[in-house]
């Protein structure tokens, strides 16, 4: 609400219709709301709303923030939307209570998406019929502001951010301190933009000060709920996770999402992996002529024995289809990331899906399965990127990390990563002397019974050493060879090492609640929505039991987990319900307990979605259920 | 070759059989065998460790062939088209490992023609042989990109499309090492083998190398003249004729016309010293004149070893990344702790 009648004749058309002294009377809620931020790409709002972020977790309130942009580089709509929750819950909120209008575009509705109750902050330019009482309106003059500030045009567009910034600072009860310093944070520490930016903040804050009237509830206080914590997202955890693992060899090409991850690696190899004594790198890193190429590269490279990695999404995952079928047969180490988005074909790439599922986890050409890890944090993102360096090199296959772009592109509060906690494993490698005393070797011979064969690295000093690699049929001793005797004893072979990837890889996190007659079972990046989820349902005297998988392939813990629930949904993002589908081939004996609860439009799951799917499953609340418990056909 | 050059030993102590490779399964006569035996006596006579040496290769008739020559070198029958790209790969993990690619025409002239040209253009230390027939062996007789127009095949029909000349591309991704040669002449082969070995970036040698089997019917347009009807063509894809090897000899500057195994012909021109091979322009001309009038120049077209290679663009030092010590891959827990309180 405006102020002064002076003022309130810039807003136009709502002052007259609306009356808020009404609103103003309601008890103040804490830290606890929503704000989105509409925009358009390209026009430097990013810095403004991560430093809005950064201020909040600098203040010690359990924060998320999540951009939802189009595939565009200028001009198009964009959105930005911060959760803070003392509670913890972080996860998106199917609607915002706080909405900041910047694209005249998009500002219709922008005003209709506001939770009742909240606020609509707008640039002061924007004309536009506003006609509800059950919100709070706060025009800002956006653009009078910035030319007072900033006489260079081009820069104008950029510190404008910087009045919804200082007004909604003011509004909320940000301290300007930490606005300043989640400024310094993200110059890096450089005074000269901090200053210019915070010349703004200051500008705009007097502002709101001098002319707004808080009729909304929302306010600010300091906590301790982040202390400690770190913000990141989980590309540049991938991507240390990695370094900390020793990588030594990445190719890959750009696609959104995972292109982060690429950056991540080409900015922290330099500082981390140059050797002190030589000054020179102790890493490689190719950009390669396209994901053909990128998958190609890290095959040959983990064959002639470094730790070889890519990243990408999934149309780049259908062009590494072949190699990976080929490192799969030939048992190549490889890692690969696949930072998933939305499908089919370009379908919605800057939009998050977990769609890759049932693909990349038999990803190939003829038989072929991949070992898959699903991180459901960065901290994860971190930790299984050492872990999957180490299992593609003990395993010699292609071992895949699937994130999403939520995960990957978004910032995420975390406990600090934790140091790996072994030593590199480089897997079964004869050396020279090594062959010295036994004389030879066999390649593909399973001599520990673990299905993993010995190799060695070319460039080995005996005259015994080297093999030939083919995908075409072979024998024990890498030989051309076309006896059916062969194949199958081979790919019982690749079976039984199947199934040592199925012990090594990481146990699924489960939380079993006392007389829980329901488990939900999910992964990735749906985590927080189903934690929260799970307390909503608790509210309504629901009680669930919750496994979040954390790799493929699915093993005992799972199928014990649903053995003891009388349901159990399937919380994904995805349409197919592609883990559903995994799981009734995985535990067939308890397919009718599985039911799916699966959504997919291009946005992270929301808490409600999740409860109102189960609580419709199980007979309360909206809805029939109808569909829930079927899962699509195939 | 005699018993005698079997047994000598050679700089680093080899005899000749200490390179030989498994039994050849081509068709008798082909012109990649051939091939394969001037890499092994290249590799013998220059001292070439076969356990310092990988040899790739590609899908095809052609791709093979390194199951035929060094068995003491580590092979990696690849991918169709992506032999350039494993190549990249595994030559960076390890740049101190002397690379043999052997690909074919449709596997370099088509399919992999993207990696190809970006392998020449990072300038990865290898020689990549092209083997070049014209045609697909393996899937029976489709035209490849290297085909010339007007050529004729009993199932493919007739080709309307222009070649593409692979030394041409290797040129204009600024190769510093490109030549051409006759599987039938090696001579020419061993002597082009041996500097490619030498060259310290990507060597491209196109090699044409006739098929015994599919590029058979008798009026070729790679000769000036239609080549006279062949009474024994072959019409049966399951009956493979025994053919002798086509070995040709001929001097600097000659123009040779050398009648293939189902009697057309191909011209060949071996360069001559008036050629000046580290002229990129002249060699592009060069290779434009010899379209024109639908011969092949034999011999090395152009050398330019002043470019980075790969390794050394990378700055890769003494230790290869694939045997970098444990101790030097992992950064120090305070340097995790550092980057993580920076992110508080």
């Amino acid at each position: 609400m405006i102020a002064s009648t002076q003022a309130g004749q810039q807003t136009g058309i709502y002052a007259a219709s609306v009356r808020e002294d009404a609103l103003a009377s309601r008890p103040p809620v804490i830290n606890d709301f929503s704000i989105s931020v509409a925009t358009k790409n390209g026009s430097g709002s990013q810095t403004a709303n991560t430093t809005l972020l950064r201020a909040l977790f600098k203040m010690g309130i359990p924060v998320s923030g999540k951009n939802l942009f189009p595939s565009n580089i200028q001009g198009m709509p964009t959105w930005y939307t911060i959760r803070a929750n003392k509670d913890g819950f972080i996860a998106r909120k199917p609607h915002a209570e706080i909405v900041v209008a910047i694209n005249p575009a998009t500002a219709i509705e922008d005003y209709q998406s506001v939770e009742p109750g909240g606020f609509f902050m707008y640039a002061d330019d924007i004309r536009l019929q506003m006609n509800r009482n059950d919100i709070s309106h706060y025009p800002i003059p956006v653009k009078k502001l910035a030319t007072e500030n900033e006489k260079d045009p081009k820069l104008r567009t950029y510190v404008a951010n910087m009045v919804y910034v200082g007004a909604l600072a003011q509004l909320l009860g940000i301290d300007l301190a930490d606005i300043e310093s989640a400024l310094l944070f993200h110059f890096k520490g450089k005074r000269k933009p901090v200053d210019s930016n915070m010349k703004v903040v200051r500008l705009a804050h007097q502002w709101a000060a001098d002319n707004l009237i808080k009729t909304d509830p929302f306010r600010v206080q300091k906590m301790s709920a982040t202390d400690g914590l770190i913000m990141i997202d989980g590309n540049t955890a991938g991507a240390l996770g990695a370094i900390y693992g020793g990588v030594t060899f990445v190719a890959w090409y750009p696609i959104t999402p995972a292109t982060g991850l690429a950056d991540a690696l080409s900015h922290f190899l330099p500082r981390l992996r140059t050797d002190p004594d030589t000054g020179l790198p102790t890493y490689a890193i190719l950009q390669a002529e396209d994901e053909l190429g990128a998958l190609g590269m890290v095959v040959g490279a983990g064959w002639a024995g470094a730790r070889a990695m890519t990243s990408t999404s999934g149309p780049g995952i259908s062009l590494m289809t072949e190699f990976t079928g080929l490192a799969y047969f030939a048992e190549v180490p490889a890692v690969v990331w696949d930072v998933q988005r939305m499908g089919p074909s370009t379908g919605m790439p800057t939009r998050v899906s977990q769609g890759d599922v049932l693909k990349v986890y038999f990803l190939g050409h003829g038989d072929a399965k991949h070992p898959c890890f699903l991180p459901g944090s960065v901290k994860e993102c971190f930790e299984f990127g050492w872990r999957a360096l180490d299992l593609a090199e003990r395993l010699q296959t292609p071992v895949f990390v699937l994130s999403d772009l939520d995960l990957g592109m978004n910032q995420w509060m975390s406990e600090p990563f934790e140091y790996p906690d072994q030593p590199m494993q480089r897997g079964k490698v004869l050396t020279a002397d090594d062959l010295k005393q036994l004389g030879g070797f066999a390649r593909y011979k399973d001599v520990d019974g673990d299905g993993v064969g010995y190799r060695t690295l070319p460039g080995t000093d005996h005259p015994l050493a080297a093999y030939f690699t083919r995908g075409t049929g072979h024998n024990e001793r890498a030989q051309l060879s076309e006896r059916p005797e062969d194949w199958t004893s081979n790919m019982a072979r690749l079976g039984r090492k199947f199934e040592t990837a199925r012990a090594l890889m990481p146990k699924p996190v489960v939380q079993r609640v006392d007389g829980a007659e329901i488990g939900i079972i999910s992964y990735g990046s749906a985590d927080p929505a189903v934690e929260e989820a799970r307390a909503l349902l608790a509210r309504a005297g629901i009680k669930a039991s919750y496994l979040r998988l954390r790799a493929l392939p699915l093993e005992q813990t799972t199928t014990e987990f649903i053995a003891a629930h009388r349901r159990c949904y399937v919380v994904e993002l995805n349409t197919d319900a592609q883990m559903l589908q995994l799981l009734r081939l995985h535990a067939p004996e308890h397919a009718t307990r599985l039911v799916a609860a699966n959504y997919s439009d291009g946005l992270p799951l929301t808490a409600e979605w999740i409860s109102t799917a189960i609580r419709s499953g199980e007979g309360s609340g909206e809805g029939s259920g109808e569909g829930l418990d079927k899962g699509p056909a195939i | 070759m005699g018993t005698a050059s079997l047994q000598r030993a050679n700089v680093i102590g080899l005899q000749k059989i200490d390179y030989k490779g498994g039994d050849s399964t081509l068709c008798a006569g082909c012109g990649h065998d051939s091939i394969a035996s001037q890499i092994i006596t290249a590799c013998y006579e220059m001292g070439v460790k076969p356990e310092n040496v990988i040899k790739l290769s590609g899908i095809g008739c052609s791709s093979k062939s390194p199951a035929y020559f060094m068995n003491r070198a580590w092979g990696f029958n690849t991918l169709h088209g992506r032999m350039a790209a494993v190549a990249t790969g595994a030559l960076t993990a390890n740049h101190k490992l002397i690379g043999i690619g052997v690909s074919g025409d449709g596997d370099t002239g088509s399919i992999g023609l993207g990696n190809f040209k970006h392998m020449v253009r990072r300038n990865v230390h290898m020689v990549y042989i092209i083997e070049n027939n014209g045609v697909y062996g393996l899937t029976k007789g489709q035209f490849s990109a290297t085909a010339d127009v007007g050529q004729e095949l009993k199932h493919a029909g007739k080709n309307e499309l222009p070649p593409i000349d692979l030394c041409m591309e290797a040129l204009v991704a600024e190769c510093g090492f490109v030549a051409r040669s006759f599987a039938g002449d090696p001579k020419q082969v061993v002597t082009l083998l041996k500097a490619a070995l030498s060259h310290r970036g990507t060597a491209v040698i196109d090699i044409i190398s006739p098929c015994v089997t599919f590029n058979n019917h008798d009026d070729s347009t790679k000769s000036y003249m239609w080549g006279k009807a062949n009474d024994d063509r072959i019409n049966d894809f399951t009956y493979v004729p025994h053919q002798e090897e086509i070995m040709v000899e001929y001097e600097e500057g000659e123009v040779k016309e050398v009648t293939l195994h189902d009697g057309s012909h191909i011209i060949l021109k071996k360069l001559d010293s008036k050629h000046d091979p580290t002229d990129r322009a002249a060699a592009i001309k060069l290779l434009e004149e010899a379209r024109e009038k639908q011969l092949f120049i034999t011999g090395l077209l152009y050398v330019d070893n002043g470019r980075q290679n790969l390794a050394e663009h990378l700055r890769l030092g003494d230790t290869p990344l694939a045997l970098m010590p444990l101790e030097r891959l992992r950064p120090p827990r305070e340097s995790l702790d550092k980057i993580l309180d920076s992110m508080k």
